[in-house]
């Protein structure tokens, strides 16, 4: 049924020019493969089983085909689920899958490297940046406070009690202040803007994307990762930093009011032993661990709404992914960014 | 003047899923070319493809020099700002009104002031057919509306190429032949080079140029409408005349089983007329495009199939002498439009 297809209407070749000199409307390749392909060898079969289709041994087919049988024995059908059969001809395979967690690593690393670049292209979307902030710190403020005071208390009462146990309760404050404001706080907030404000970005960008709004922004030539992603990140970042001061502070005096009121310790103990043992370094590392924790927030968060899999149902995956991968890069992260600062900054009085 | 495509051995796949390979074309600048396919045989894959949205795995699409496939990203963020798309579902941006949905090109790339832009934006709306729907947010409005809405951000620009998804679906046919018209028009206005790609037959029998087919991961063929309209592939003959006997299945293609039963007791299809081109409305200069493709298709002509000779010629008699002597609007019923420029052939 395949051998006897009329070919489609084909110019003589005399007026065929060179490949290449567009003097040509006419399609090429395709209609021609038409006649240079092989006809289907006999009984070969329908090397595609789990295609449905007949038309699979058509010589449109079986021509791409065959550089995948020279992969194999000379002589030997392919094996029936040969994978690549109906692919493009030449070299092209699709991807590994066992490859792909490592590929999406890749492109989270690609996209925070657009984002670091774009972020200084110009022009600065302002108001978006605005919009964004406002969005982001007003999901998150009232959460981090309510929490970071609880977090505080937990806190001072444990290191509280193990420096009972210890013996060295005057070192109370500097101790659990230092866990606060060093570990708490920074986590806090990356946890709070992962959760309350990226995965608002994750889906907004994803239902977007869906509805094919980041597409026609490409295609009228604007960059949705500068227009759209930049200010969220930076967003993100700015909010992370701004909200791990307050939910140190805030923390803080939880701690210390729990410490005075509940265990007991007097005030003058708690402020003498944080001096004792904190130092300046201290604060930078829970800022710059903060924007840090913002940056990874926001860019887990875009990556994950700018490739939603497939329809709305996609968009809801994707942000439940979103915070995932947050939650767990944070925890690791945090891990490395403390050892580093524990081996690199000399610890106070060591 | 517009700006010529050139589509060499372009193949994409999804996966495993070969959506179509080794497409070449070249859409002659200028001219007015409508893709047809069947449902779900990428079209609007390759229409993504040509503007450089997906990334097909081999090929070129090459544009002014730039290839949307393979030249850096910076290039081909230049080459889009010659383009108007306009998205099958319309695509346009959900938080923002019509008005600053169709004034957002503006915006972004050119620094005119708000009055000004307020004009083009009026105006576009009117040749759309908008007027007074430019507070409504998208969510509010008919799907025709946001297709014609697309339309109207696509042409804001006046872009050097223009590509239509599916124009038509989601119009009534009144609105359909308004819009056919409407697309002439805008050729004749802006001499842009024009893509649609389309599965209603009366875009693809009045409007184009050129027309193609996708079918069964291939094209089968591009060239001047005529060679087209008077094929007798069946695929073609049969998707021409919707009818339900031919390759053309419900699940895309048919089984052979019920191609054979077919074949046995071949129905004859009704033999199909010509229909004269679209000409722009009266009022409107004569598109630049005609007697560019007059030289061009002149000089393909000893290549074509005899019925399209036939038909090409027919519709181009009044006109007298190829090539070269092309002064005054091209008469009879057909504007077939013609195009010199495109390549060798014509000179
Ligand atoms: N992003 C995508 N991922 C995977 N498959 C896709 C994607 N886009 C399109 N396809 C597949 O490509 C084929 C062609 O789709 P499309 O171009 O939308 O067809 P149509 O000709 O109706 O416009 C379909 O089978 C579709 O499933
Ligand atoms: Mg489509």
């Amino acid at each position: 049924m395949t051998a006897d297809h009329p070919g489609p209407p084909r110019p003589a070749p005399p007026a065929t020019p060179a490949p290449g000199s567009g003097g040509e409307p006419f399609a090429r390749g395709a209609a021609g493969d038409h006649v240079r392909g092989p006809a289907a060898p006999p009984g070969r079969g329908n090397p595609h089983p789990y295609e449905t289709h007949p038309y699979e041994t058509h010589p449109h087919e079986t021509h791409p085909a065959r550089p995948a049988a020279n992969r194999t024995a000379p002589g030997h059908a392919p094996p029936p689920t040969e994978p690549v059969a109906h692919s493009a001809p030449g070299a092209y395979r699709p991807p590994a899958r066992a490859l792909a967690p490592l590929r999406e690593t890749g492109r989270l690393f690609a996209l925070a490297a657009t984002v670091a670049r774009d972020m200084f292209r110009r022009p600065f979307q302002f108001r978006e940046f605005v919009e964004q902030f406002w969005f982001v710190a007003s999901v998150t403020i009232l959460p981090a406070a309510l929490v970071s005071i609880p977090f505080g208390a937990v806190i001072a009462l444990q290191v509280g009690s193990l420096t009972q146990q210890l013996g060295a309760q005057s070192f109370t404050g500097g101790a659990s202040v230092l866990a606060v404001i060093q570990q708490a706080s920074p986590l806090i907030v990356a946890l709070l803007i992962a959760g309350a404000g990226g995965s608002a970005i994750c889906a907004d960008l994803g239902s977007r994307k869906i509805r094919e709004e980041l597409d026609a922004m490409e295609v009228m030539g604007v960059s949705p990762v500068q227009r759209l992603v930049v200010p969220r990140v930076l967003a993100t970042m700015l909010v992370a930093v701004l909200l791990n001061g307050m939910v140190s502070v805030v923390g803080t005096l939880g701690g210390y009011f729990f410490n005075v009121i509940m265990q007991d310790g007097t005030p003058g103990a708690y402020l003498a032993s944080f001096s004792a043992l904190a130092q300046l370094p201290d604060l930078w590392i829970s800022e710059i661990k903060a924007l840090i924790f913002g940056f990874l927030a926001g860019i887990v968060a875009a990556h994950r709404g700018l490739n939603p899999r497939g329809g709305p149902k996609g968009v809801g995956d994707a942000v439940n992914q979103s915070v995932v991968i947050t939650f767990l890069l944070l925890f690791f992260v945090n891990m490395v960014l403390t050892a580093l600062y524990l081996q690199l900054v000399p610890a106070k009085g060591a | 003047m517009g700006t010529e495509v050139v589509v060499e051995g372009l193949t994409k796949s999804f996966g495993k899923q070969n959506v179509w390979q080794d497409v070449s074309l070249t859409l002659p600048a200028g001219e007015v070319s409508v893709m047809l396919g069947p449902s779900g045989t990428g079209k609007t894959v390759f229409l993504k493809s040509i503007i450089g949205l997906l990334k097909p795995e081999r090929g070129r699409v090459l544009i002014d020099g730039v290839d949307m496939v393979n030249s850096p990203e910076r290039d081909i963020y230049e080459t889009r700002k010659l383009f108007g798309l306009m998205f099958q579902d319309g695509a346009l941006f959900g938080s923002m009104s019509l008005f600053d949905n169709i004034a957002f090109p503006l915006r972004e790339h050119t620094r005119k002031k708000e009055s000004e832009i307020r004009r083009i934006v009026m105006e576009r709306m009117e040749m759309v057919g908008l007027v007074g729907a430019e507070g409504k947010l998208p969510g509010e409005i008919s799907g025709g509306m946001r297709k014609r809405a697309g339309l109207a951000r696509a042409l804001v620009l006046d872009p050097q190429i223009i590509l239509c998804d599916e124009p038509d679906s989601g119009l009534d046919p009144v609105r359909t032949a308004y819009l056919s018209q409407l697309l002439i028009d805008l050729n004749a206005q802006i001499d842009a080079t024009m893509l649609i790609v389309t599965h209603n037959l009366d875009i693809a029998a009045t409007v184009p140029d050129n027309m193609g087919m996708l079918f069964r991961r291939n094209l089968v063929t591009f060239g001047p409408r005529e060679v087209l309209l008077t094929s007798d592939e069946p695929v073609v003959a049969q998707f021409l005349s919707g009818r339900r006997e031919g390759p053309i299945g419900m699940s895309e293609e048919k089984d052979a089983a019920t191609l054979a039963r077919e074949q046995r007791t071949p129905a004859p299809y009704a033999p199909r007329t010509l229909a004269p081109q679209l000409e722009p409305s009266p009022g409107l200069p004569s598109r630049a495009a005609v007697p560019r493709r007059r030289e061009r298709v002149l000089a393909l002509l000893p290549g074509l199939p005899e019925p399209a000779r036939a038909a090409i010629l027919r519709s181009y008699a009044p006109a007298g002498p190829p090539a070269g002597t092309v002064g005054g609007p091209v008469g009879g019923p057909v504007g077939g439009p013609v195009n010199g420029a495109v390549g060798g052939a014509a000179s």
